[in-house]
């Protein structure tokens, strides 16, 4: 039997999630003023940063999850790996489109490969692509939860390092939103951001919960068929 | 045996292996020479010197997938690499013999290419050279990596470019960056940076790749 861990139930999660949402969508629509520049437009901003933040975040704790599956050789961890890099691409999907949009309203193209930020993407989801193509052409097992925790691992070399390669090679059209000096924005602006992005993060947690555990239904019930 | 003298008997054998057989070199020279032709007629006549630089680019890491699928595939079919699991040697060693062996051949395959490149499309940098011996540790340190990976899976052939391209593409910017800018030192130490991490990385985790690999 698995050991019992303390878990937010996942109603309380959903409910916290639509609340969260409702409020920043609320925020983004009502209360953040019209960017002087770019006007109503730019209110794509705080979905899609929040969303490019909160698929990072997934990334990340795909990585860690891979990390504590080669370390500890749970198999859950590998499941809950797997979840979070699988949210990370969907996640990703909806960067990719909401950038487009974006640029394709601010500078008139659908796509600009100056822009930094999509072009990572770009990198990035080709590889998570990858990893799914990977982790399905190898029977579930040992094997295939040591190649996908491994590979998972390289996703978080491969961030950085394809940052600092698209950073050298292009010029640079993305608007800087955070300097080294904090975020150049306050007020209102900053207090949307903040709740879309703690929105998105808690529906990003809501989701991988609700296919974690429908993933492990899937496999208990795999069991049991075959006792 | 010491932990070097595991990778050099490795790798001499790969090397003993292709000198015997010829499998992979001859094939990795025609097809770089070949792909070379292809571009100068995919090029528009007086297109300019930057375009062919990135088209090196191209050949090379190709060129390179050729060599990294072939890397692993005697392994598998003579079940060598149960053998080499059971082996007392740190299984680092196999991955590391293993990269030894295909930079051998990439760069064999280069002392021609490169030369034939000058002589096709224009002359070449130092630059380009330094950049193509460093991409060359990055291609083969994860190239192989990822080699034995798509190798034990079933999809084999189909898994090792889609898995590879995406890992290629900071090499290829640091490589193209090194063959064109005008301070192609910064991209130098880029591609260094690379080797260096993935190199870390690979042969830090290459243990949870064999294990278990039937």
């Amino acid at each position: 039997m698995t050991p019992v861990r303390y878990r937010i139930p996942l109603p309380a999660l959903a409910a916290a999630s639509l609340v969260l949402v409702s409020l920043a969508l609320a925020l983004v629509f009502f209360v953040a003023p019209n960017d002087v520049n770019q006007g109503f437009s730019q209110r794509i901003f705080y979905f899609h940063v929040s969303i490019a933040f909160t698929a990072y975040a997934c990334f990340a704790v795909g990585a860690w999850k891979a990390l504590r599956y080669l370390w500890k050789g749970d198999p859950r961890s590998d499941l809950e790996s797997y979840v979070a890099v699988h949210q990370g691409v969907i996640f990703g999907t909806a960067v990719l489109l909401t950038g487009s949009i974006w640029a394709k309203i601010s500078w008139g193209h659908w796509w600009l490969w100056g822009e930094d930020e999509l072009v990572l993407f770009l990198v990035l989801f080709l590889f998570y692509c990858a990893y799914f193509m990977l982790r399905f052409s190898v029977d579930p097992g040992p094997q295939r939860a040591n190649f996908s925790a491994v590979y998972a691992l390289f996703g978080v070399v491969l961030i950085p390092v394809s940052f600092l390669a698209i950073r050298i090679a292009k010029s640079f059209v993305h608007p800087q939103v955070f300097t080294l000096h904090g975020p150049n924005f306050g007020g209102w602006i900053l207090a949307t951001y903040c709740v879309a992005q703690a929105a998105l993060l808690v529906f990003a947690y809501t989701l991988y919960r609700v296919e974690l555990a429908g993933k492990r239904l899937d496999l208990r019930l795999r069991e049991l068929r075959l006792a | 045996m010491t932990y070097f003298g595991d990778v050099g008997a490795l790798a001499r054998k790969d090397l003993l292996l292709e000198l015997r057989a010829r499998d992979t070199l001859p094939a990795m020279l025609l097809f770089v020479v070949a792909t070379f032709v292809v571009f100068h007629f995919s090029l528009p006549s007086h297109s300019s010197q930057l375009a062919a630089s990135g088209l090196l680019w191209v050949a090379i890491i190709f060129t390179a997938l050729l060599g990294l699928g072939r890397a692993f595939v005697p392994e598998r079919e003579q079940r060598v690499l149960d053998g080499l699991v059971l082996a007392p040697c740190d299984r680092s060693a196999i991955w590391l013999a293993k990269a030894i062996a295909t930079l051998a051949f990439l760069v064999a395959a280069e002392v021609v290419a490169l030369p034939v490149f000058a002589l096709f499309f224009h002359g070449l940098s130092g630059a380009t050279v330094a950049g193509v011996v460093l991409a060359d540790v990055g291609i083969c340190a994860v190239g192989t990596f990822l080699g034995a990976m798509a190798v034990a899976t079933r999809a084999r052939d189909l898994l090792l470019p889609l898995l590879f391209l995406p890992l290629a593409i900071p090499i290829v910017v640091g490589g193209v960056g090194a063959s064109v800018a005008a301070a192609p030192s910064r991209y130098l130490g880029f591609l260094a940076l690379y080797d260096v991490l993935f190199g870390v990385l690979c042969w830090a985790t290459f243990e949870y790749v064999v294990a278990e690999a039937q």
